[in-house]
């Protein structure tokens, strides 16, 4: 790589961003706007029996109040759970669900009218736990109609293979735990927000903080009756997503229905409260676990059993409820596997998808089972993992087709950085270390919504300027997506970055991208980006071949220049351009990225196929005061193979971002509920790890280069985050002696262990 | 609504506002400052750090009311808004920010703590921006780009 991939490289956008000028979507403002403010709902599972309506539309500065019936179209991210309204029809199934919305001329004005709301409602039985959710109840009891037998599950997901049962019916070494995780949310910085607009064309344009403006536009489409072409969806610059942007969601669909409504500007943006209770953020989680291995510890079968708390709606709880079982899959090679996930609905604020995506429990869960497995066998816990490593180029036992595999690199780095030979068993009491592994899909390679298209497009312009202008609706969200495809045209065509900018995320102007969801982007958009920029290179080539009567092949395009190897022929790149362009102007190259097709053909073999997959080795080490309870950690070695790192920057990152996200899981972070209202809908109450929290992190890049990947390259984003949360838990083993089974692993848990086995 | 003189980044306007209004929200929404950012609006997170007469001050938790006869900077005028601040340049550099919608917060706490501390000690630095969520990071680059940038201010 001759150019700018590989390089460090600082975002395009880090200027903007650092000096304030960067437009977040509560930044924009227009004439004669109109403010949103909801009423929502104080009960968790009743029926509406009266709405004052008339009283509040008399409220001084109203303009609109809409309720249910006005937009009774449901939706939903998959088209296999639309189960969600705008706001709530006849009843509401959470506390803080949408029940009204007031548009009004100012902020103020319409939290006034608010106020002057009157309901009525009518108690249904509630159900905040899954325990109460797996029960038969009445028909008119069931948060929704559509759940079978009289219970409240969602979904029910299950594969086995090779009865892992049976051998673990006679296994001589085998772990058995039961594990329980509270929810976590995504916490990102800027709340939601969306404004949207009824153009004079009689086209609607939505600027929203979400990751998926393709999705978003399709629901707008459903929901509103508004046809595909007339509605333009634009991401601005977004302040977070981690997963927690990437449904559409209910105050999209009510802006853009206000706006066709009143012909004005509506904006809505959260509080951070509000923020809280859209949640979508990680399940809570109950696994019951069971692994076996041979006399040389080579694993042998593996079998759970998990419910997750999915909260009022569907979201993207299907594909959660898959991606816990079989993204057990890996890096461990198993043969005879087995898992049932139900996913049950409660009266409690939706969960969704969030960073590592249903796969971050279990993955506690294993891990822990395989130290405990590693400690009773008297074995080394690396030595263990070690053994029972996928290789490369295979496949798991639910046909994942395996590529590159950088796993073995992974775990000698932190094996030989934290001197953990020499240390690991070793540290006086109240210190240790703790080791994990982690595995996670590099793009999911179905579509959400199935289709005949390409996962990605990209087209790249070259005009009169020399200017290259990539467009990708791909959707930036601090990951540095615009940054990579700046950096892939700029490599593409031996020309300095400056010479490259981007036009992302806007549904008019650029081409479909699905969104920033499931690690896909850097594989997919990274791939698409390269193919259309070194389309506009051939295109560029064939030009200046005929002109200077020479091959096109021979053309080396470096440093901003064009030229032959003997530098016969040595032209600048606006020497190229003008040759390129002559007799037929600026032209656009395209460029696609379509899975190749993978899996099996059982019920369920789509579920955590992805073209590639991440794997890492994390080694962590912590202080616990038994005195206290209080766990310190104190310093994370991590090493993750993304296959090639495009930015590496940008990779170091994102793993420290999840070491971060971790750690707030594993240490202090959980959503707490008194009778389905969240008791910490603040960042007071809810602690996510600040600068002090912060351990010494220690980040190592492996480069596996994978065959399919872009200059070799898979995600980053997602995958580091898996090994963190057990490399902590087993490292409070190592340094008191206790097994966590329960997250957030707080002080009165470690001294409640303590008492246990003192 | 009550008029008040306010001086943000070295000009005086007369401004029209509520009494019990932030000057988070004055100036968002008042003066089209939108450099600042409002993230919890209850003194959680620091995203919306201002100085008041040089010293950081929280701006949702700030009485516009209270602002009056002091000199109020935002991230617009960090450096006269012209160049960059050490701390700004090497935030950049050393990718010390991704989504970006905490760092005018973490410019504008940084940066009047190295004009008191300019020689601070890693663990300084780590307490000096406990206040300043950011979900991204992990803190480290944060923590590197203000260290680098003590380092070149002092040379």
């Amino acid at each position: 790589m001759s150019g700018a991939i590989g390089k460090p490289t600082p975002y395009i956008d880090a200027v903007q961003k650092v000096t304030g000028q960067a437009m977040y979507a509560d930044d924009f403002k227009f004439p004669n706007m109109l403010y949103v403010r909801f009423l929502r709902s104080t009960e968790s599972h009743a029926k509406i029996k009266s709405l004052n309506v008339t009283e509040v539309e008399a409220s001084s500065g109203v303009v609109a109040v809409i309720t249910g019936k006005d937009i009774p179209q449901p939706f939903g991210v998959l088209s296999i759970s639309r189960d969600e309204t705008a706001m709530a029809i006849e009843k509401v199934r959470y506390q803080g669900e949408i029940v009204a919305a007031v548009a009004a001329e100012t902020i103020e004005a319409a939290e006034a009218a608010v106020k002057r709301f009157r309901v009525e409602y009518e108690p249904i039985k509630e159900f905040y736990t899954p325990e109460d959710s797996l029960k038969t109840c009445e028909s008119h009891e069931q948060i929704h109609p559509h759940t079978k037998d009289h219970k409240n599950i969602h979904k029910t997901a299950e594969l086995r293979f090779n009865e892992p049962e049976k051998e673990l019916e006679t296994a001589k070494h085998k772990q058995t735990g039961n594990f329980k995780f509270a929810g976590v949310t995504h916490g990102f910085t800027e709340p939601h927000s969306a404004v949207a607009m009824w153009n004079g064309d009689e086209t609607l344009t939505v600027i929203s903080a979400t990751q998926v403006p393709h999705y978003l536009h399709k629901n707008l489409s459903k929901v509103l009756g508004l046809p595909l072409h007339k509605i333009q969806v634009k991401k601005p610059v977004l302040g977070g997503g981690f997963g927690g942007k990437s449904d559409p969601f209910p105050h999209e669909m009510i802006v853009s229905y206000l706006a066709m409504k009143t012909k004005r500007p509506v904006k809505c943006t959260f509080s951070r409260e509000e923020v809280f209770i859209t949640h979508h953020g990680r399940h809570p989680t109950e696994i019951a676990m069971s692994i076996s291995c041979d006399d040389d510890g080579k694993l042998t079968a593996l079998d759970t059993d998990i419910i997750i708390d999915g909260g009022a709606f569907g979201s993207f709880g299907v594909v959660t409820s898959y991606y816990n079982g079989v993204l057990l899959q890996g890096p461990y090679k198993l043969d005879k596997f087995g898992f049932r996930t139900r996913r049950t609905y409660t009266n409690k604020h939706q969960c969704g998808a969030m960073r590592g995506h249903g796969a971050v429990n279990p993955r506690y869960a294993v891990e822990t089972l395989l130290d405990m497995m590693a400690h009773d066998m008297k074995m080394d816990p690396c030595d263990l993992r070690e053994k029972n490593f996928l290789s490369e180029h295979s496949s798991t036992v639910g046909e994942f087709r395996i590529t590159s595999n950088g796993i073995r690199d992974c775990i000698a780095a932190v094996r030989k950085k934290s001197d953990w030979d020499n240390r690991y068993g070793k540290l006086p009491f109240g210190r240790g270390l703790g080791v994990a592994c982690g595995f996670f899909i590099s793009g999911s390679a179905l579509p959400i919504l199935w289709n005949r298209y390409p996962q990605t497009v990209v087209h790249a312009k070259l005009d009169f300027d020399g200017r290259i202008v990539m467009f990708s609706g791909a959707s930036e969200i601090g990951q540095g997506s615009d940054t990579m495809l700046v950096q892939i045209a700029a490599e593409e065509l031996g020309i300095p970055m400056d010479f490259v900018q981007v036009e992302v995320a806007d549904t008019k102007t650029t081409p479909v991208d699905l969104g920033s969801y499931s690690s896909r982007v850097t594989f997919m958009v990274g791939n698409a980006a390269k193919t259309a920029a070194s389309n506009v290179r051939s295109e560029m080539a064939k030009a200046i071949a005929k002109e200077k009567d020479v091959s096109a092949e021979s053309l080396i395009f470096k440093n901003g220049r064009i030229f032959t190897k003997d530098k016969s022929l040595d032209i600048s790149w606006e020497e190229g351009v003008e040759m390129a362009m002559a007799g037929r102007g600026a032209f656009v190259e395209s460029g696609f990225y379509i899975s190749p097709k993978l899996g099996g053909k059982f019920k369920g073999a789509g579920a955590g196929l992805s073209p590639s997959y991440s794997f890492g080795a994390f080694i962590s080490e912590v202080e616990v005061n038994p005195k206290t309870g209080e766990t310190n950690v104190k310093k994370v070695w991590g090493a993750h193979d993304c296959g090639k790192a495009l930015n590496p920057l940008a990779v170091e990152g994102q793993i420290e971002g999840s070491i971060h996200m971790g750690l707030g899981q594993v240490m202090s972070e959980e959503m707490r509920y008194n009778n389905g209202q969240q008791m910490n809908a603040n960042f007071f109450d809810y602690r996510i790890p600040s600068s002090l929290d912060t351990p010494d992190m220690d980040v190592t890049i492996i480069e596996s280069n994978d065959p399919e990947g872009p200059y070799g390259a898979k995600e980053a984003g997602e995958g580091p985050i898996h090994p963190v949360l057990p490399s902590i838990g087993n490292a409070v083993f190592d340094a008191v002696g206790i097994r966590m089974m329960e997250l957030p692993i707080t002080p009165d848990k470690v001294l409640k262990k303590l008492k246990e086995t003192a | 609504m009550e008029k008040v003189a306010l001086t943000v980044n070295g000009f005086t306007q007369l401004v029209l506002v509520e009494s019990h209004e932030t000057i988070l929200d004055t100036i968002r929404n008042r003066l089209n400052l939108t450099g600042t950012k409002k993230c919890c609006d209850e003194g959680t997170c620091g995203s919306c750090t201002i100085m008041m007469d040089g010293k950081p001050v929280l701006g949702c938790l700030t009485p516009t009311l209270r602002c009056v006869g002091k000199k109020i900077l935002t991230i617009e005028g960090i450096s006269a808004g012209e160049n960059l601040h050490s701390v700004q340049k090497h935030l950049v550099k050393s990718l010390g920010l991704q989504c970006g919608f905490c760092t005018p917060g973490v410019v504008m706490t940084a940066v009047p703590f190295l004009e008191e501390n300019p020689k601070p000690s890693r663990d300084e630095i780590k307490e000096n921006l406990s206040g300043n969520l950011c979900r991204c990071t992990g803190y480290k680059k944060i923590i590197d780009a203000v260290e680098n940038a003590a380092e070149e201010m002092q040379s």
